[in-house]
């Protein structure tokens, strides 16, 4: 039912990285309408209260604004959307890194070879 | 505000004590995990509040009031096994419930049961076990109850009839009621609670917050109580 979680994270932190994901792809475009707590927490499967505990810290972080008898949108701040499309960028950057060091290569050959795999890829597309 | 309140609450069945003087108070707006092994007295507990026991000592109320009629009004109760007549067909469920509840909302039971696709003229008694568990769980959540009792709602359920089960009770409590479901499944149920209340031998080893619990130990709530209690069958 649902998401999926994981085991070791509280539930709320798992719904934040989801959620922020979704405002940060643009699946929730800026200046949208969230559906309510209660719709979204059906769709994840978890508890209403969670899922409130969860838009709470996101508006907290200004991705999301409640207008009181509107609902709650998504934020049309493009200052604030892109410092959390660079954020979570830079934490899957740092991931890669980490795997591919673990490989025992060097920055710079992990650029060459992103550079490499960039290039036969556009190749492949076109 | 409390909805459930146990004060040195104890039961025994002759010489086995099935609760021991529990203290617990459960608040209303919340969904809450009554959890521990076969035996632990979820069961008993449960049956206190709904006057199906009575104490050996101690007290439990509902909404402040002593189990009885009054609070049955606003108590929906799902046991651990086949409550309805199984006569009866799903027409006469809807009369019957209709007679029974107050707070009884026929047109959201016929429509939970309108998407389930059962027809009105099948009796109870013939239908599958899962659908049957379903059309229980359907009238159960049709009440707009202050508290939900639910025994074991998904025990012996396939993992379909498990999603079903848990989403119409995720979507239908009302607001501000009191859930309680035991279980003795944790990971199954474990994304929907808000606290969880463990019990061990008929004493309560732990009731906290389940996010809490989460972030405390750095566990699931099922891992948890599988490291702790050794023990822990099913």
């Amino acid at each position: 039912m649902g998401w999926n979680f994981n085991d070791n994270t509280p539930i709320y932190l798992q719904i934040i990285n989801g959620l922020q994901r979704e405002i940060a792809s643009g699946a929730y475009p800026p200046g949208s309408r969230l559906a309510s707590v209660r719709e979204l927490a059906l769709e994840a499967g978890v508890n209403p209260n969670t899922m409130q505990r969860a838009l709470a810290e996101l508006e907290r972080q200004g991705l999301v604004n409640s207008q009181r008898t509107a609902g709650r949108f998504v934020t049309e701040d493009t200052a604030a959307l892109s410092a959390l499309r660079r954020s979570m960028s830079d934490e899957i950057i740092a991931d890669f890194f980490r795997s591919m060091q673990s490989l025992g290569l060097s920055n710079e050959e992990i650029l060459s070879l992103v550079q490499d795999w960039v290039l036969e890829h556009s190749k492949e597309e076109h | 505000m409390s909805m459930l309140e146990c004060t040195a609450l104890s039961k025994n069945y002759g010489s086995v004590e099935a609760l021991r003087s529990i203290d617990l108070t459960l608040e209303s707006g919340r969904i809450v995990g009554l959890v521990g092994p076969n035996g632990s007295g979820k069961t008993t507990l449960i049956k206190l509040a709904q006057h199906l026991l009575t104490p050996t000592s101690g007290m439990i109320t509902i909404d402040g009031m002593i189990p009885g009629p009054q609070t049955k009004a606003i108590v929906s109760y799902l046991p651990d096994r086949d409550f309805l007549p199984q006569w009866m067909n799903l027409d006469e469920l809807m009369t019957f419930y209709h007679d029974f509840f107050p707070d009884f909302n026929p047109a959201k039971a016929a429509d939970m049961l309108d998407t389930l696709g059962v027809s009105g003229r099948q009796p109870l008694g013939k239908m599958s076990k899962g659908t049957r568990e379903k059309v229980q769980l359907i009238f159960t959540m049709s009440r707009e109850a202050k508290v939900y009792l639910l025994d074991e709602p998904i025990a012996g359920v396939d993992p379909a009839t498990r999603d079903y089960i848990l989403r119409t009770i995720l979507s239908n409590y009302s607001e501000n009621a009191l859930v309680l479901i035991s279980t003795h499944l944790i990971t199954d149920v474990e994304p929907i609670l808000d606290e969880v209340v463990f019990l061990q031998k008929g004493t309560i080893e732990l009731h906290e917050n389940a996010d809490a619990l989460r972030e405390r130990t750095g566990k699931s709530i099922d891992g948890y109580f599988r490291e702790v209690y050794r023990c822990w069958g099913n």
